[in-house]
């Protein structure tokens, strides 16, 4: 055991320091980055022209409480909602702000309907105005003590959702699901790809300098293979945390910096009341609502302890048989034919994301999630819109026998191999090593 | 006193019987060498010694007890096909190397230093090994084949691609090893260094062990009754002095010497040779020929290939 923590130990300090890894380490975060910040910069960039909305006020409080700005125009209609949105559409308004008739005294709610992503100032901006007078209405209506005043500090949850000319709706929150589950299924691809092929790589360069035979009079092939995989998913660990840091530094940092400037950017002609209730704040106020609400809907610990499962199983599943490929070839360029078959269900798991994705609940989800060469990045997919506890612990476990086997397999390999110079090896030569 | 024993060790391959009932004992203090042709499975042997690979069937009794897996602890192997992380630093590699023989780090390190400075290889410790010559990336090979002062030392092939001057040095160290009281095992197709170094030798042709025994004793056991003898005083043929059934191998002229190889027949002594050769010349030097351990390779390895 001690020996593979020397092996673990030098895989992992002569892959962390090399200046490959330094450099991604860098640049992952900035584009990561550079995703978060990226939407935030161009929506509030304004584009100078006139924008019309429509307001459609069911209930009849908010007539005449938004106030036209710079280019800025808001025109109060009356009718229903599908013809409003049709108007909308043709008169190409920016936006259809609705807001419907409710049981309750004052509304609550309210739903911008747009072409393009309503842009922050101008959500901020309505649910501003909203909150105000509905704060007012409220006050009026009852004596004002501390309870009170409690109980009115109100909370506007403003939908976005977005219609096209073909008239289908989208919520914004699936979006943000779908994305996510996107996201970390891309990311673990990524990653089994990047570092499975580091474990590959290092198994070749130890068979070709011809080191292998030194270390293996000293520990047994099988320690040799174990050591190498877990220091490099160690190193892949590292990486990955780093990133998150790194990632959630640089994107905070940008809030920090970027509120200030908008808020320096409207002062000019503005009362000190208008700054204070318009966008800077405002814009802050609004991405950590929408954080919050995904917290609501999103198990981040289940996300999180999933993806970390997922991520590891699925690297150590595919490293072992990395590794075994490795130990079968003399040098890079042979590794092409055996590459294929274990290339080919990472590739088509990224392919299928995308229909996981549209349908995160259906028999191809449920079979790609379940066996083990492709539930590491489907199971992610699926994971931001709930899966049956069942689903997850079927999938976990064939997962960690899936590793299991592979790694069982690919030791039989690897131990033949990593002696073996000079002879093209061939499927038929590998099943003889593997029932040897 | 036998260091290590190996007993009807048998290992079959996909294809091919490696290994066929060979059994070795190594004596202590000796240098044993492992000899046969490329193939023969002297490597197939030696990975069974270290453990790399398992026999089939067989024992392994190191001095005197099965042997365990950490045995491979008072082994220092140097293999024949051998080399380096080329991008590692060459003094972090050796350490490393070593803790797997299971040296602490600071034995190590006190060890490695003594022999980086022996070898003058210490204002290298922090380069790659990429940058080292490659005489030097072999010395730095067997530094940490020999760091962790094992009993029983296996050589495959140690002296291909070393330069003659490291060569020497390398023979040098071996010998001073033996002295130190270590065990070696060396295998190579290399005779001269044979007859140069080994005590003991075991001939593996085919997987099966064909030859062994102490070098003084084969050579003695092979010896064809050939004696070399150089004169002058007589220019006639040197055929007509001897007997039918004598065979005469050789004969060379060196200035006014005449240089002979006489195989004598079955029976006859050296004393009947001198007898013949008195009356009509005058001897300047007689001796019998053994025959080298080159020549009983071959003449082993084609004998078992001709039958």
């Amino acid at each position: 055991m001690n020996k593979v923590l020397l092996i673990i130990k030098r895989e992992y300090l002569t892959r962390v320091r090399k200046r490959s890894f330094i450099i991604m380490t860098i640049l992952g975060p900035l584009l990561m980055a550079s995703v978060f910040i990226l939407p935030i910069v161009l929506s509030q960039m304004s584009d100078g022209s006139q924008k019309n909305i429509a307001v459609l006020d069911e209930t009849g409080i908010f007539y005449g409480k938004f106030q036209d700005g710079d280019n800025i125009h808001f025109e109060y209609v009356v009718s229903d909602l599908e013809s409003a949105k049709e108007n909308a559409l043709e008169r190409e308004d920016y936006a259809l702000l609705y807001i419907p008739k409710t049981e309750l005294s004052v509304p609550s709610a309210a739903v911008i309907y747009s072409q393009d992503q309503p842009s922050v100032n101008v959500k901020s901006y309505i649910r501003n105005v909203m909150k105000k007078e509905v704060e007012s209405l409220k006050l009026e209506a009852s004596g004002v003590d501390e309870d009170v005043l409690r109980s009115i500090r109100s909370k506007i949850s403003l939908t976005t959702i977005k219609i096209d000319e073909s008239g289908e709706e989208e919520k914004t929150f699936t979006e943000v699901s779908m994305g996510l589950g996107i996201f970390a299924s891309i990311l673990i691809y990524m990653f089994i790809f990047i570092f499975g092929a580091q474990v590959m790589r290092g198994v070749i360069e130890e068979k070709s300098s011809r080191i292998v035979e030194i270390i293996v009079s000293s520990v047994k092939p099988f320690q040799l293979m174990l050591g190498k995989i877990l220091g490099i998913a160690f190193v892949g660990l590292t990486q990955f945390l780093l990133w998150i840091v790194l990632t959630f530094a640089i994107v905070s940092v940008f809030q920090v910096a970027y509120a200030d400037m908008t808020l320096m950017q409207n002062a000019p002609g503005r009362t000190a009341q208008e700054i204070l209730d318009e966008p800077g704040s405002m814009a802050e106020e609004d991405a950590t609502e929408r954080i919050f609400e995904m917290i609501h809907s999103i198990d981040f610990s289940v996300m999180i302890w999933s993806f970390l499962f997922y991520f590891l199983g699925g690297y150590l599943l595919y490293a072992a048989l990395f590794a075994a490929i490795g130990s079968a070839v003399d040098s890079e360029a042979d590794t092409q034919q055996f590459m294929m078959p274990v290339t080919i269900p990472l590739i088509l798991s990224i392919i299928m994301a995308q229909f996981v994705v549209q349908n995160p609940n259906g028999p191809v989800a449920f079979w790609f999630s379940i066996i083990p060469l492709t539930s590491p990045v489907i199971m992610m997919v699926r994971i931001p819109f709930g899966v049956p506890l069942t689903d997850l612990y079927l999938s976990i476990a064939l997962l960690i026998s899936g590793f299991v086997v592979t790694t069982w397999l690919a030791g039989k390999i690897y131990r033949t191999g990593i002696l073996m110079y000079g002879k093209k090896i061939s499927y038929k030569e590998i099943w003889k090593w593997i029932k040897y | 006193m036998t260091v290590f024993t190996a007993g009807n060790i048998s290992k079959r391959y996909i294809n091919h019987q490696a290994l066929d009932s060979v059994s070795i004992d190594v004596p202590e203090g000796s240098i044993f060498g492992l000899l046969g042709p490329n193939g023969a499975g002297k490597t197939t042997l030696i990975r069974i010694i270290n453990r790399i690979i398992a026999p089939d069937t067989g024992t392994l009794l190191f001095r005197g007890d099965p042997m365990k897996r950490h045995d491979i602890h008072r082994i220092g192997y140097l293999p024949e096909e051998r080399g380096l992380y080329k991008k590692m630093k060459v003094g972090e590699q050796a350490l490393y190397l070593s803790q797997l023989k299971g040296l602490s780090k600071q034995d190590a390190i006190r060890r490695l230093r003594y022999w980086f400075e022996k070898f003058s290889l210490l204002e290298w410790w922090d380069r790659k090994v990429e940058e080292l010559s490659k005489g030097m990336q072999q010395k730095v090979q067997f530094i940490v084949t020999i760091v962790h002062e094992p009993e029983l030392l296996i050589f495959d092939e140690p002296f291909s691609g070393f330069d003659p001057i490291n060569v020497n040095l390398l023979k040098d160290e071996i010998l001073g090893l033996k002295e130190k009281g270590s065990t070696i095992i060396f295998s190579t197709h290399n005779m001269a260094s044979v007859e140069e170094l080994c005590d003991h030798i075991a001939l593996i042709n085919n997987s099966r062990k064909i030859l062994d025994g102490k070098v003084k004793d084969i050579r003695n056991q092979y010896k064809a009754n050939i004696y070399e003898i150089s004169f002058n005083g007589f220019s006639g043929y040197l055929k007509d002095l001897f007997a039918p059934d004598d065979e005469v191998l050789s004969e060379t002229t060196d200035e006014d010497l005449r240089v002979a190889r006489v195989r004598l027949a079955e029976g006859k002594k050296a004393n009947d040779m001198l007898n013949m050769m008195l009356p009509h010349a005058e001897i300047h030097s007689f001796h019998e020929v053994l025959p080298t351990m080159n020549d009983i390779f071959i003449s082993k390895v084609n004998e078992k290939r001709g039958s």
